[in-house]
C-alpha cells in the first residue's frame, strides 16, 4: 500500500509519515440524553461533543457511534417523544420561509460569478488552519489566522466561480455550500482555540507547557466544556462545568 | 452553566436508573411519531434501524447514493469493549478510567462510564448481525491491545473493522427499509434545520440529483453526520465529509462545543504535491504493537535497515503528545 | 508527464453521450486518477467549460464510491486497485487514456462518469442481512466459529459494493456481489436460519434489476479490488439448490 501511493519501496527508503487532521472531538453540545440545547434535536457519533473529551482514545470512535445509535438514542428519544403530541400531516409554519432562504442562498452563490473555484478556497482555508491552528497553537498566530479567515470569507463572496452545469448533478455547488459553512466554522475554531488558555489533549498551546515541554492543563480555570452560541454580536460562550467524583484529574506525561 | 441532566445515583447505576424511569410510548402509538435521521454512518444507520424496529416511522437522509458509503467504512483499527475475555484485569471501570484519562479530563464522567458499560452489548449485537471479527484457533473472538492501554480489549476485522461494522448497521437499516418503516432519501443533503417554538421539527434538504429543495417535517431530528476534519482540506477524511448539517443547526441555535479540538493522526503518508486531495493513513493494523512485518513472498531476505535514525526521531517527537489511533 | 484524455461526456441520463478529448501537461506521476481529474476540472472551469462529473469519496479504496473504466480496464490497469488507488505512474508520458463509465443495463448513467448503482442496495434489501433486533443478541462468545470458516466469511464480507464485477462481466451479472453476501452470511451459524429464504429472494432480485446470468468466466474476480473469489458464486449456487 505504501508503494502504491508513494511510489517508493519501504525496504530501500525510510518511510515518510506526517500528521494529519483526523477525528473531531468537537461537535454539537449534547446532554446526557444526547439532546442538544434545542429540544427535539439529537446529535450522535462524531457529530456531537461527548465522550472523548480533549482527545479520543484509539478504537473508541466506532464504539461511540454504535453505542449512541443502538443503545442510547432509542431510550432517550422515546423519553422525549412521549411528552410530545405527534405532528401527523400538519405543515410547519416556517417551511415556506426557510425554503425561500435556501433558494436565495444558492442564487447568491451562483450570482457571484468570480474567478476562483470552491476547491481553491477550500485549499486556502485548509492551509491557513493547518499553519495557524494545527498541531501547535499560539496566541499571535491564532489572532492572525482569525483575521485571515475573515478576509478569505470576504473574497469568497466576491470571487467565487460556479460553472453552468445544466440539470442534474452539480458537484461544484455542493462543494461551494460546504466551503461557505467551513469559512464560518473556521472562525469559531480560532475563537475557541484562543479562548482556551491551557493545553489539554489534542489542544496544545505553546504558552502553556511545563518545563519538560509537556502540556500544562489548567484545571482551576478550564475544567469545563466550552459551548458556543452564534449571536448577532458574535460568538457567545456557555460553560458546562465538569465534576470528577470517581477519578481525580492527573497530569499526563509522555516522558 | 449548562445542565447536562445527569441522573442521580452512583455512577454505575445512572444509566439503569434513567432507563427504569424513562417515559415510554406504547407499541401501537409509536408509528404515529416520525423521526428524521440525517447521516447513515454507524451512528445514523444504527439509530434508524433500532428506532424502526421499535415501531417509529423514520425518514433517513444521506448525501451518498447508498448508505453503505458513509465514512465509518474507513476506520481500520478496531472497536473497544470491556469484555474482559483475556483475564487481564479489564472491566467497565478500567475502560472508563482509560477513556477519561485519554480525554485529558475534559469529558463527562457519567457519559464516559455509559459508553464503557454499553460496549459489551455492542459486540454481542455486531456478532449476531454477522460482523466477521477476528477469531482465535479455538473459534473464540480475538482481541488486541490498542491505543496505548495496558489491556487487550480491541475487537477487529483485519484492517476493515469500520467497513464490517457499517455493513452490519447498513444491512439492519436495509431490512427496515424493506418493511416500509424507514423511508430512505439518498443523494439528499441537509441545508437547514426547521424549528417551531424553539423545538426541532424538520429539515430543508436538497436533492443532489435533481436540485429540488424540499421541506421535511418530523417530531424529532437526529443528526449523525460525522466529523468536520475535512475543513483542513488535507485530512484522513473522505472528500465529501463535511460539517454543514451541524453548522446549519448551530446557526439556528444549537451550541457548538469544543470546535477547535481536532485530533491529528501521527502516521499519515505525507503530502507529495500541491494537487494532493487527502492524506491516507498507514494501516493501523500494520504498525500496531507486536505486529511483525514480513515480506509477501517467502524466501526474500531483507538486510536490516541502515536508515539514519534522525529523520524518524524528529517526526515522532513532534507527535508524542498525540496518543491517537 | 503528459497525457491525452478521451472522456465520456453525457449531460443527463437521457442524452446521447460522446467522447471528448483533452490534453494535460505537467502531471505528477504520484497523482491518483481522481486527482488528475481535479486538475482537469480546474482547467476546464478556468476556460469557462463544464467540469466532468465523477464519483470519488474516500480516495483510499474502501468506500466503493469511485470507479470508471480506463482503457477498457474496469477501475484500473493495476490488479486489486480501485480507480482512486491508481496513480499516474501506472502510465507512460504521452499515453492516451480513454475514460468511460461502468456500463450495465442495471447501472443507468447519471452524468458523464457517474452511474446509478442503487440496484445493488435493492438486492441487499431482499435478504442480505441477519434479522436480529437491537437488544436480542446473545453473548458474543457463546458461539464458536472455526478460524478458517470465520476467515472465509470475512473474505466474502470484504466486498465494498463498487460494482466493478458487474461492469467487467460480458453479461453484466451481479453474481459475485450477490454471491459474496450470501456466502458471508451462509458461512456463519448466525445466518443459518434465514439461509434458504435469503438466497431465493436475492437471486430473484438480480433478475428483476436486469443483471445478466453468470457464465463463470472469472473476469469479475480479476477486477475485484478486494479480490473476492468466485468460489463464493459457487457457494451461492450450492445454497440455491439446497434451498
Amino acid at each position: 500500500m505504501y508503494k502504491k501511493i508513494t511510489g517508493t519501496d519501504a525496504y530501500q527508503e525510510p518511510m515518510l509519515i506526517s500528521p494529519s487532521a483526523h477525528f473531531s472531538m468537537g461537535g454539537l453540545w449534547v446532554d446526557y440524553e444526547l439532546q442538544s440545547n434545542l429540544p427535539g434535536l439529537f446529535v450522535l457519533g462524531e457529530a456531537n461533543f461527548a465522550d472523548h473529551g480533549a482527545n479520543r482514545l484509539g478504537a473508541n470512535s466506532l464504539l461511540q457511534a454504535c453505542v449512541d445509535g443502538y443503545f442510547i438514542l432509542p431510550h432517550t428519544l422515546m423519553h422525549y417523544l412521549a411528552g410530545e403530541t405527534a405532528l401527523g400531516a400538519r405543515k410547519l409554519a416556517a417551511e415556506e420561509r426557510l425554503l425561500q432562504e435556501a433558494r436565495a442562498r444558492i442564487d447568491l452563490l451562483q450570482n457571484i460569478k468570480g474567478m476562483r473555484t470552491a476547491d481553491q478556497f477550500h485549499r486556502a482555508l485548509g492551509a491557513l488552519l493547518t499553519q495557524k491552528c494545527g498541531l501547535i497553537r499560539e496566541r499571535g498566530q491564532l489572532q492572525e489566522g482569525l483575521k485571515e479567515v475573515k478576509e478569505l470569507q470576504k473574497s469568497f463572496y466576491e470571487d467565487l466561480f460556479l460553472p453552468e452545469t445544466g440539470e442534474g448533478l452539480h458537484m461544484e455547488l455542493e462543494k461551494a455550500l460546504r466551503v461557505e459553512d467551513y469559512l464560518e466554522l473556521a472562525q469559531l475554531i480560532f475563537t475557541d482555540a484562543l479562548q482556551r488558555e491551557e493545553s489539554c489533549g489534542a489542544h496544545f498551546r505553546v504558552e502553556y507547557q511545563t518545563e519538560q515541554g509537556e502540556a500544562a492543563r489548567n484545571d482551576a480555570e478550564f475544567q469545563f466544556v466550552s459551548a458556543w452560541e452564534s449571536t448577532s454580536e458574535g460568538f457567545q460562550l456557555h460553560r458546562e462545568a465538569l465534576h470528577f467524583q470517581y477519578m481525580q484529574p492527573q497530569e499526563r506525561s509522555y516522558q | 452553566m449548562l445542565d447536562p441532566k445527569i441522573p442521580e445515583g452512583p455512577l454505575d447505576q445512572k444509566w439503569q436508573q434513567f432507563k427504569a424511569q424513562a417515559r415510554l410510548i406504547s407499541p401501537a402509538n409509536r408509528r404515529k411519531y416520525r423521526v428524521i435521521v440525517v447521516g447513515t454512518g454507524l451512528a445514523g444507520s444504527a439509530a434508524a434501524a433500532s428506532l424502526a424496529e421499535l415501531g417509529f416511522s423514520c425518514e433517513v437522509f444521506t448525501y451518498h447514493e447508498s448508505p453503505r458509503r458513509a465514512h465509518s467504512v474507513a476506520a481500520q483499527g478496531g472497536i473497544n469493549a470491556a469484555k474482559g475475555y483475556k483475564n487481564d484485569g479489564d472491566s467497565v471501570w478500567r475502560m472508563f478510567q482509560d477513556t477519561l484519562k485519554g480525554g485529558d479530563f475534559r469529558s463527562r464522567e457519567a457519559s464516559v462510564f455509559r459508553m464503557a458499560e454499553c460496549s459489551m452489548a455492542l459486540i454481542d449485537q455486531a456478532v449476531a448481525q454477522g460482523v466477521p471479527f477476528a477469531r482465535e484457533y479455538s473459534g473464540y473472538l480475538a482481541n488486541r491491545s490498542f491505543g496505548g492501554v495496558q489491556v487487550s480489549r480491541t475487537f477487529y476485522a483485519r484492517g476493515q473493522t469500520g467497513q464490517q461494522l457499517l455493513q452490519g448497521a447498513y444491512q439492519a437499516l436495509m431490512r427496515m427499509v424493506a418493511t416500509g418503516s424507514v423511508t430512505l432519501h439518498t443523494c439528499h443533503e441537509m441545508l437547514d434545520l426547521i424549528l417551531e417554538e424553539g423545538q426541532a421539527k424538520g429539515i430543508i434538504a436538497r436533492n443532489l440529483e435533481t436540485g429540488a429543495i424540499t421541506a421535511h417535517a418530523a417530531d424529532a431530528v437526529v443528526l449523525a453526520t460525522g466529523g468536520y476534519g475535512k475543513i483542513y482540506y488535507l485530512s484522513t477524511l473522505a472528500m465529501l465529509c463535511n460539517g454543514s448539517a451541524i453548522w446549519r443547526a448551530h446557526r439556528r441555535g444549537a451550541y457548538f462545543a469544543a470546535p477547535s479540538w481536532t485530533q491529528f493522526h501521527p502516521t499519515s503518508l505525507p503530502q507529495l504535491g500541491p494537487y494532493q486531495s487527502k492524506l491516507t493513513l498507514m494501516s493501523e493494523s500494520l504498525r500496531n504493537d507486536g505486529r511483525i512485518w514480513v515480506p509477501q513472498n517467502r524466501g526474500i531476505i531483507v538486510p536490516p535497515p541502515t536508515f539514519p535514525k534522525r529523520s524518524a526521531t524528529i517526526i515522532w517527537n513532534a507527535n508524542t503528545r498525540l496518543t491517537v489511533i | 508527464m503528459k497525457l491525452t484524455l478521451k472522456i465520456w461526456r453525457q449531460p443527463n441520463p437521457r442524452a446521447k453521450g460522446t467522447f471528448e478529448t483533452y490534453s494535460l501537461e505537467d502531471l505528477n506521476p504520484a497523482m491518483s486518477v481522481p486527482e488528475m481529474l481535479d486538475v482537469l476540472n480546474e482547467q476546464l472551469m478556468a476556460a469557462g467549460k463544464t467540469p466532468i462529473a465523477f464519483d470519488s469519496d474516500c480516495r483510499e479504496g474502501i468506500c466503493g464510491q469511485c470507479g470508471f473504466v480506463i482503457n477498457g480496464d474496469v477501475h484500473s490497469p493495476e490488479r486489486g486497485a480501485t480507480t482512486c488507488q491508481t496513480h499516474l505512474r501506472s502510465f507512460q508520458s504521452g499515453d492516451t487514456l480513454v475514460l468511460e463509465p461502468f456500463r450495465a443495463k442495471a447501472f443507468p448513467i447519471k452524468k458523464d462518469l457517474c452511474v446509478d448503482r442503487r440496484a445493488l442496495d435493492r438486492i441487499i434489501m431482499k435478504g442480505g442481512y441477519i434479522s436480529v433486533q437491537t437488544g436480542q443478541a446473545p453473548e458474543a462468545n457463546s458461539t464458536r466459529i472455526p478460524l478458517e470458516q470465520a476467515e472465509t466469511a470475512f473474505e466474502a464480507a470484504a466486498c465494498i459494493g463498487c460494482g466493478a464485477c458487474v461492469a467487467t462481466c460480458k453479461n453484466a451479472s451481479a453474481a459475485l456481489f450477490t454471491g459474496a453476501k450470501i456466502s458471508h452470511l451462509a458461512l456463519l451459524p448466525q445466518g443459518e436460519p434465514e439461509a434458504a429464504k435469503r438466497v431465493q429472494a436475492m437471486v430473484a432480485q438480480m433478475d428483476v434489476e436486469g443483471f445478466g446470468a453468470c457464465s463463470m468466466t472469472g473476469a469479475c474476480e480479476v477486477v475485484c479490488p478486494q479480490g473476492v473469489s468466485i468460489a463464493h458464486i459457487v457457494r451461492m449456487h450450492a445454497e440455491f439448490w439446497k434451498s
